[in-house]
């Protein structure tokens, strides 16, 4: 079973969102969704100063296998991109929680994190679509 | 549910802890952790897989010969040395490709074949039913295990390993076999690098794969084999050509042999008609050297028409995406366009040809 750690906030999509101290949100993708796709070798993050909406595609994963589609949790400013993944896409699948984290988001609503699900809701909803 | 069929090494794979999945109705592994890994470790040292699902036929009688020189679309008459190797399509009376098979002489008159797993019930119904006509028996062998060692340590570490009347298959040439009453010892693989298949008895491949793992070789799963076999150049069947398919628009023009004209096989007239007219279609190469994956469907851009691409990856070796793609046949512009999710970017035409015993066989980018 792969972990979703409880700090964390959740999308249906299998992104997951941590809050930073100043306000800002961190996004990723959760190691469920790093095991799906395999072996990442590209990874076309959304540019620093764009701004994305919830719930639309704003980043794309590719594996070995498939290109996915990244959905923003949350509108707001894109404020800062994992420069370290153009070379390293592999730091997704090392470590999704930490190290490959893809985009820092200053959000125009933080009310909508509300809508996200908790770490226990998340486990539930993978084990659901397995 | 259906049931998924099982090799022997099933339980190998568990222990190894195997993504699991439905191949051709056979429950194989994917990968055993990360398929980049799996890949670079055949191009640098040593790997295995179980291809125990492939099916090995022995054709044996008065007629083998005649017979596999009327199935076949290369000529068995070829092999002069025995245990040599033919590479061959097994077409249908349009000349679409029914499968792609390797034929080893046996000696005398006998010959084993291998088959694909998915096509392998409906290639030994269709080669029966064309045996009715000749003196000759074709016998599917379902009891033997396949592994297929390959690397550039494959041979070094197998052959220790292999029964010692069998130890001289370190002397054999590509494409030849040795063998004893149990084992079956071939210099062949799908991977462009050196290596071996062994066939044996199922009940002696949990120890053979045991002792690989403690020489060093590690188990691969179908996912780089895939993304090997498609680096070497190497076609797959149902994905690069099916028995829609004429063998000259998927690079298999060099596996037809049609010296002899005496020779009729299956699918030999329309395929000459064809040569004749002129294919319409050719299958090249591609590399991307941009950043996306080329993947089977993607669309690619040419002045004559679209072409498509049959089989695409991100190569782990070359560090870039490469391609087989079947494209108009007069178009012989070095730069076409690939339309990626909508966006149109520049792939060079190459010989598809990517990489050979660890070489690189493309120009890649400077970084």
């Amino acid at each position: 079973m792969s972990e979703a750690p409880k700090d964390l906030k959740y999308t249906k999509s299998h992104e997951w969102v941590r809050s930073e101290a100043d306000g800002s949100v961190t996004v990723g993708i959760t190691d469920h969704a790093q095991e799906l796709l395999g072996d990442l070798v590209f990874v076309e993050a959304p540019e620093a100063g764009s701004t994305i909406e919830a719930g639309t595609a704003c980043a794309t994963v590719e594996s070995v296998k498939a290109a996915s589609d990244i959905y923003a949790p949350i509108s707001g400013e894109v404020t800062a991109v994992n420069e370290d993944l153009a070379d390293s896409p592999e730091k997704v699948n090392e470590s999704p929680f930490e190290d490959g984290w893809l985009f820092k988001v200053e959000p125009s609503d933080a009310g909508q994190l509300d809508a996200l699900m908790d770490a226990d809701a998340y486990a539930a909803h993978v084990e659901a679509e397995s | 549910m259906t049931t998924l069929k099982t090799t022997p090494l099933h339980a190998a794979h568990q222990r190894a802890g195997a993504k699991l999945v439905d191949f051709a109705g056979w429950e194989m592994p994917l990968h055993y952790g990360s398929q980049m890994e799996e890949h670079k470790r055949v191009r640098e040292s040593a790997g295995m897989f179980d291809v125990s699902h492939m099916q090995v036929v022995d054709i044996h009688g008065p007629q083998a010969q005649a017979l596999l020189r009327y199935l076949l679309a290369n000529d068995v008459a070829k092999l002069k040395t025995e245990g040599r190797a033919l590479y061959s399509c097994m077409l249908n009376e349009a000349g679409g490709v029914i499968d792609d098979l390797i034929v080893y002489w046996t000696g005398g008159d006998t010959y084993r074949a291998v088959v694909n797993a998915a096509t392998a019930e409906g290639d030994i119904a269709h080669m029966q039913a064309v045996a009715k006509d000749f003196d000759v028996n074709v016998e599917p062998r379902p009891e033997f295990a396949l592994i297929a060692i390959q690397g550039p340590q494959a041979v070094e570490k197998t052959l220790p390993l292999l029964p010692a009347d069998l130890r001289n298959a370190g002397d054999l040439k590509p494409f030849s076999a040795v063998w004893n009453d149990k084992w079956f010892v071939a210099r062949t693989g799908y991977t462009g690098e050196d290596g071996f298949e062994v066939m044996l008895p199922a009940e002696e491949a949990d120890g053979l794969w045991e002792q690989l793992k403690d020489a060093g070789v590690h188990p691969i799963g179908l996912g780089a084999r895939d993304t090997l076999r498609l680096e070497a150049g190497m076609n797959l069947y149902g994905t690069d050509m099916d028995d829609q398919t004429n063998p000259l628009t998927a690079n298999l023009g060099w596996t037809i042999a049609l010296k002899d004209a005496e020779r009729d096989f299956i699918g030999r007239a329309p395929i000459e008609q064809s040569k004749a007219e002129g294919v319409k279609e050719r299958m090249v190469g591609l590399v991307l050297d941009g950043r996306g994956v080329l993947r089977g469907g993607t669309r690619i851009e040419t002045e004559a028409g679209d072409g498509v691409v049959t089989s695409g990856s991100f190569a782990p070796s070359l560090g870039v995406s490469v391609a087989f793609a079947r494209i108009p046949a007069g178009v012989e512009a070095e730069q076409l366009h690939a339309d990626i999710r909508g966006r149109k970017l520049p792939v060079r035409v190459v010989k598809p040809v990517f990489v050979r015993n660890g070489e690189p066989q493309i120009d890649l980018p400077k970084n």
